[in-house]
């Protein structure tokens, strides 16, 4: 008997070693295993036998069938193991064909630029404050320092608004958004007309020119300005909040310089220049071969602004600067046409 | 404040120029340019015309957009022709013998202003020219543009020519090509040409307030506050002779604002030629055109102190006065009178121009421009030269009115200050009895009825610490306002500065100090302030809760697919007109263009716009713009409402190489991104109202959308005939409009509806009703009847076909059961039993499965 199973064993893994297909394996496992196999009748005839045969026999036709259940299990992986194989090899897909994609919708690249400033200046205090397009000249100009007729309104050719009867105040299209700057001041100083709070705000917005729309020059485009107003602030405080404004704009290394300017609106006035990104300053067509890069003008409140947004310029002083989102998108994104802007073709949209 | 527009005026500045009156040595031109730059005089370009240009290796720092080419000093020297001789095969050209300094050279030309001496023999006096030898790098004289060309030995028609005699162009001073230059007689042979007249000119943006620097004195004045070194002023001294001008010229001053001062004085015997050349390199140079000695020397003194000036021909006015005493006057013009400008033109005044007379009538437009009557000529002997004061606005207004830029309205629109008209006009007759061997006359007739200010500003370190930040000492602010011309007195910490009598841009009172402290700053340098933060702690934060409400709109809109544009405020009515009825517009008084004549009334009709430019660059748009549209009130301010509109066209779904169908989108995919949007912004009861009241809107296709009784907004798709004014695709195009002021009062709902903690029943139900039955009537009396058994009613079919009979519909509805507790299909069957017998009962529905 134990010869038999010792046969059984052997002719049993034997032809296991030659199947290749799940479908013989399981042929093998019902001829081997199944219930009318050679080793089930031993273990079926199991009452024929001695008293003294039957542990020893019933030991070793058990080993037989851990054996082979045993190899049964590892030929079984290792099948698994082929198919799989197989069918991964067969599955193989062409990943260079494009993707399927969805309609998507994206924020306009000038709303995208407005917001990476407008979020810069929130943490630093300058919370959005926005007022209307068209104006009066004397909200846009003369409460602006920019008497009727001065030479500074040749800097900002504007658009007027037809209207009768206006005399020197006619209406007009706002050439920048420092018209916020006397709404913003005359809006808090009214709160408390003794003692006017403190202000730090940042005004966004549309401003038109009078110009020719041309590869550079557009009639319409955003500023922001970010304005402070209180009783101890000074032109070094002017220059530490720009820096750390333009660090974070532009990056930790960012070397900028402060260049004496004019602003009816304020003074001192400057205008800052930061190291061409594009070249690091060695010199480039951005940059016009100058390593700087003009991204901002700035100052201290002129007095008479104070005074119109009811300041009182003794006592109180401040500062202002202000920037365009579409020109700071040329630079970071070589535009080369501020055309590009309004003109709303979804092929310029789309890259941003 | 901003970057677009702040430059000034571009004042052209030699450097040769500069250094008669400062000491610039051992300063490079990009030192001064940089200096100037920082402080306010931007330099825009450097244009070098024979000084060494910087040479920068790969990795160095480029400063300045620079121009123009160096000389080479072993190779480009100056030279005499000692005889022009004719060429052997070539009547056009001429063969000089020329010595450089070194030896004799053989050079060959075709300049047409020598020409005439061919073959006269030695010359009696030898000409002095600038001469390139073998190897100097120049431009081409004869190509267009500037090309850069090394100059080669070659044979022309015979003869060796290696070297040659330069023009302008060759040497980059100017465009001139035509002839030879032609040195002054006192330039010295063989000396290094970049030595004798080499130079760099500075372009440079004058700011508004900065009139006083549109001269070479001004900028050399800046210089000299910027490098502590002395500002050597133009001395002015001459010799006179003959009767004084005041016996023979009166000037009478009518309105001393429009004209605070009027000088005049007079040269006799003046014999007018062209400059010398070192006169005319730097006037063009300066972006001046030489014409003769006498309006050179008129020209020359206005670039070098910043005082126009006006040169009469003295005869012409004494004829005029009948040989009497010349009775100058100024005074406004008459309305309609009429004067004819140096340009030719004949110009009709208005009460606004200052014109200057004599007795018989006007002569000029007073700073801005002479008549022709007067002008100096070619035959003129003896000059009468103005040099006066006038107001600057006056002034702007008038070259404005009479579209007149000139180099004089420039300065004098700006400011110019009255104590330089004096001087001004003694150094243009300085130049003029230098230049054209004239007599001057002695005396000035000068009327000077209003004297300006100049403000004295007191300034103390406290003033100083609380507006820049920095601390100085008395003495050292009157220091930095001294070199500058301010006269200071210090007295214990109170610096007293008396404004300079050349600047008219500093006030009195809070505002001088300011101007005064920007001196002080520039003088001390921005970059030497230091760099702090704020002091004080942050005000009270005040959000902006319209602005957060509008990006948050933006954002829901970008998440449902919607691309953001952003169009012109401007816009044409014929182009609204295409969906709109508007008459009344706000109009631009001074458009642009046609079709950018009036402020935009309908944002919807911009984004369609957008849309038509877009239709043919993909397969789906969807578009929406925030901002505002202008409604006119008369005479007064619009109002700005602002607005949402949003328009879509094209495919519902993306297409890929194994997608190719997709529908179009329609009346409910626009629908379904409202209903978001809405939810989005939580708000709930909102109903849709089929309108037909919007023309744009195909009357079957349209609703308007309405929160508790208020209208926010209307929707649909755009009508056929509205369609077919725009180039749009045959794609149903889709269009909605939103006031955002209304959207954005629509109280958004309270807290959530918590998740249910037990399994619902989901069951479909399909009735049959009439046509005429609306589907939200039977949606909410199923919601009604249901109640809060029924968390969901969601229409996932509509069918029509012969079995369910003519003028019927089946409406398929997916039911949500859910309880407090676990819901279980005959409770389910309760509520649907209920929900079954009213539909019966209300809209005669049966059930269909």
């Amino acid at each position: 008997m134990q010869d038999k199973l010792n046969e059984i064993e052997q002719a049993a893994l034997e032809s296991l070693q030659s199947i290749t297909e799940q479908a013989a394996l399981d042929a093998w496992r019902i001829s081997t295993l199944g219930r009318s196999s050679a080793l089930m009748m031993v273990f079926a005839e199991f009452g024929k036998l001695s008293k003294e045969e039957r542990p020893v026999i019933g030991a070793a036709a058990n080993r037989v069938k851990a054996a082979l259940e045993a190899a049964l299990q590892i030929k079984a992986e290792a099948l698994k193991t082929v198919v799989l194989a197989k069918s991964l090899s067969e599955e193989k897909l062409d990943i260079t064909l494009p993707g399927r994609t969805k309609h998507i919708g994206r924020l306009h690249p000038s709303t995208q630029q407005l917001r990476r400033v407008l979020a810069i200046l929130a943490e630093m205090g300058f919370q959005v404050y926005t007022s209307r397009e068209v104006e009066t000249d004397d909200i846009n100009f003369q409460m602006l320092n920019f008497p009727l007729h001065h030479p500074a309104r040749d800097m900002q050719d504007t658009f007027f608004v037809e209207a009768e009867n206006r005399g020197d105040n006619p209406i007009l299209m706002r050439t920048h958004t420092s018209p916020g700057q006397i709404h913003a001041m005359r809006e808090f100083a009214a709160t408390n007309p003794q003692n006017p709070p403190p202000i730090r705000i940042a005004l966004p917005g549309m401003c038109f020119r009078y110009e020719q729309i041309t590869a550079r020059s557009e009639i319409q485009f955003n500023q922001v300005e970010g304005l402070a107003v209180g009783k101890n602030i000074t032109f070094a405080d002017l220059k530490g909040t720009i820096a750390d404004f333009v660090r974070r704009m532009f990056g930790e290394g960012a070397r900028l310089r402060f260049r004496a300017s004019y602003f009816p609106f304020t003074e001192p006035s400057a205008e800052v220049d930061v190291e061409c990104f594009v070249c690091g300053g060695k010199g480039c067509q951005v940059c016009k071969n100058s390593g700087w890069l003009e991204i901002l003008g700035c100052g201290m409140v002129h007095p008479n602004v104070l005074q119109n947004g009811g300041y009182d310029p003794n006592v109180y002083s401040g500062f202002a600067w202000g920037m365009g989102p579409e020109r700071q998108l040329m630079l970071r994104n070589k535009v080369n046409d501020i055309r590009y802007f309004w003109g709303n073709d979804v092929r310029f949209l789309e890259q941003f | 404040m901003t970057l677009r527009g702040e430059k000034g005026e571009i004042m052209k500045i030699p450097i040769s120029w500069l250094k008669d009156f400062i000491d610039l040595d051992g300063l490079s031109i990009e030192d001064i340019a940089r200096k100037l730059t920082l402080a306010g005089m931007e330099v825009d370009e450097i244009l070098y015309a024979g000084l060494a240009m910087p040479i920068y290796k790969d990795g160095e720092k480029h400063e300045f957009k620079t121009n123009g080419i160096a000389w080479d000093r072993e190779k480009i020297v100056v030279a005499e022709i000692r005889e022009v001789k004719a060429h052997p095969n070539a009547d056009r050209l001429t063969l000089l013998d020329l010595f450089d300094g070194q030896q004799d050279q053989v050079v060959l030309t075709g300049a047409p202003n020598i020409f005439d001496l061919k073959g006269t023999g030695k010359l009696a006096k030898p000409i002095k020219v600038a001469y390139a030898k073998e190897g100097s790098v120049l431009y081409d004289g004869h190509a267009d543009g500037l090309q850069l060309m090394t100059l080669k030995r070659a044979k022309i028609r015979g003869v060796d020519s290696y070297s040659m005699v330069c023009s302008e162009k060759e040497l980059g001073i100017s465009t001139e090509s035509d002839g030879i230059i032609i040195l002054d007689d006192a330039a010295p042979v063989g000396m290094p040409l970049a030595d004798y007249i080499g130079d760099a000119v500075l372009d440079i943006s004058i700011l508004p307030n900065m009139a006083r620097n549109a001269s070479v004195v001004g900028i050399a004045r800046e210089l000299s506050a910027l490098t502590g070194r002395e500002l050597q002023k133009p001395t002015i001294k001459f010799k006179t002779s003959g009767d004084s001008v005041e016996d023979l010229v009166s000037i009478q001053i009518t309105n001393a604002e429009l004209n605070p001062r009027f000088v005049a004085g007079l040269i006799r015997n003046v014999e007018i030629k062209p400059s010398a050349y070192h006169i005319q390199r730097r006037l063009k140079h300066a972006g001046q055109r030489p014409i003769n000695n006498i309006v050179d020397a008129t020209n020359y003194a206005m670039i070098e102190l910043g005082q126009p000036l006006h040169a009469f021909d003295y005869d012409v006015l004494k004829e005029r006065a009948g040989k009497k005493k010349i009775k100058i006057s100024t005074r406004v013009a008459s309305d309609g009178e009429k004067l004819t400008t140096l340009d030719g033109a004949e110009r009709t005044l208005t009460p606004m121009n200052v014109l200057v007379c004599d007795e018989k009538g006007s002569l000029s437009i007073a700073g801005v421009m002479g008549g022709t009557e007067s002008e100096v000529t070619e035959k003129t002997k003896n000059v009468l030269l103005e040099g006066a004061a006038w107001n600057f606005i006056n002034i702007r207004r008038t070259a404005k009115q009479h579209n007149l830029p000139s180099e004089a309205s420039f300065r004098f629109s700006r400011g110019v200050h009255p104590a330089v008209a004096e001087t001004g006009v003694k150094r243009g007759l300085q130049y003029m009895a230098e230049w054209a061997n004239g007599n001057i006359a002695p005396g000035l007739v000068d009327e000077y009825p209003l004297k300006p200010k100049d403000p004295t500003i007191i300034v103390t370190p406290q003033d100083v610490k609380r507006l820049l930040g920095i601390e100085l000492t008395a003495k050292k602010i009157a220091e930095l306002l001294t070199r500058l011309e301010f006269k200071c007195v210090v007295d214990k910490n109170t610096v007293k500065a008396k404004t300079p009598p050349h600047r008219m841009d500093i006030a009195e009172g809070v505002v001088g100090l300011a101007d005064v402290l920007e001196e002080v700053a520039r003088s001390y340098g921005y970059d030497n302030i230091p760099v702090t933060t704020m002091a004080d702690a942050l005000p009270p934060q005040v959000g902006n809760p319209i602005h957060e409400w509008e990006e948050h709109l933006r954002d829901l809109l970008v998440a449902l697919g919607v691309q953001e544009v952003v169009t012109y405020r401007m816009t044409s009515v014929e182009k609204e007109s295409r969906i709109t009825q508007y008459t009344e517009y706000v109009r631009i008084a001074n458009p642009i263009a046609p079709e950018k004549n009036v402020l935009r009334r309908s944002l919807t009709a911009s984004v369609l716009s957008v849309l038509e430019k877009n239709i043919r660059l993909g397969e789906s748009l969807a578009l929406f713009e925030i901002g505002p549209i202008f409604e006119p009130v008369k005479n007064n301010l619009p109002n700005e409402p602002r607005k949402l509109a949003i328009t879509m066209s094209g495919l519902r779904d993306a297409t890929a190489w194994d997608v190719k169908e997709s529908a179009t989108l329609d009346f409910f995919d626009m629908k379904g991104r409202i209903e978001l949007l809405l939810s989005g912004l939580r708000l709930t009861g909102v109903t849709y109202t089929s309108t037909e009241s919007t023309p744009h809107l195909h009357p079957g296709k349209s609703a308007e959308i309405t929160v508790n009784g208020q209208v926010l907004g209307v929707f649909g798709e755009l009508h056929p005939s509205a369609k077919e004014k725009y180039e749009l695709g045959a794609s149903p195009v889709l269009v909605a409009e939103f006031d955002l002021a209304l959207l954005r009062k629509s109280a958004p709902t309270y807290g959530i509806i918590p998740v249910p903690e037990f399994p619902p029943v989901y069951e479909d139900i399909a009735i049959i009703v009439d046509e005429s039955v609306l589907a939200t009537a039977v949606e909410s009396l199923i919601k009604q009847t249901g109640g809060r058994s029924v968390s969901s009613v969601r229409l996932f079919d509509v069918y029509r076909d012969e079995k369910i009979g003519a003028g019927k519909k089946s409406l398929a509805y997916s039911l949500t059961y859910q309880a407090e507790k676990t819901m279980t299909d005959s409770d389910a069957a309760t509520i649907r039993n209920k929900i079954v017998k009213r539909l019966e009962n209300e809209f005669s529905a049966k059930l269909r499965s």
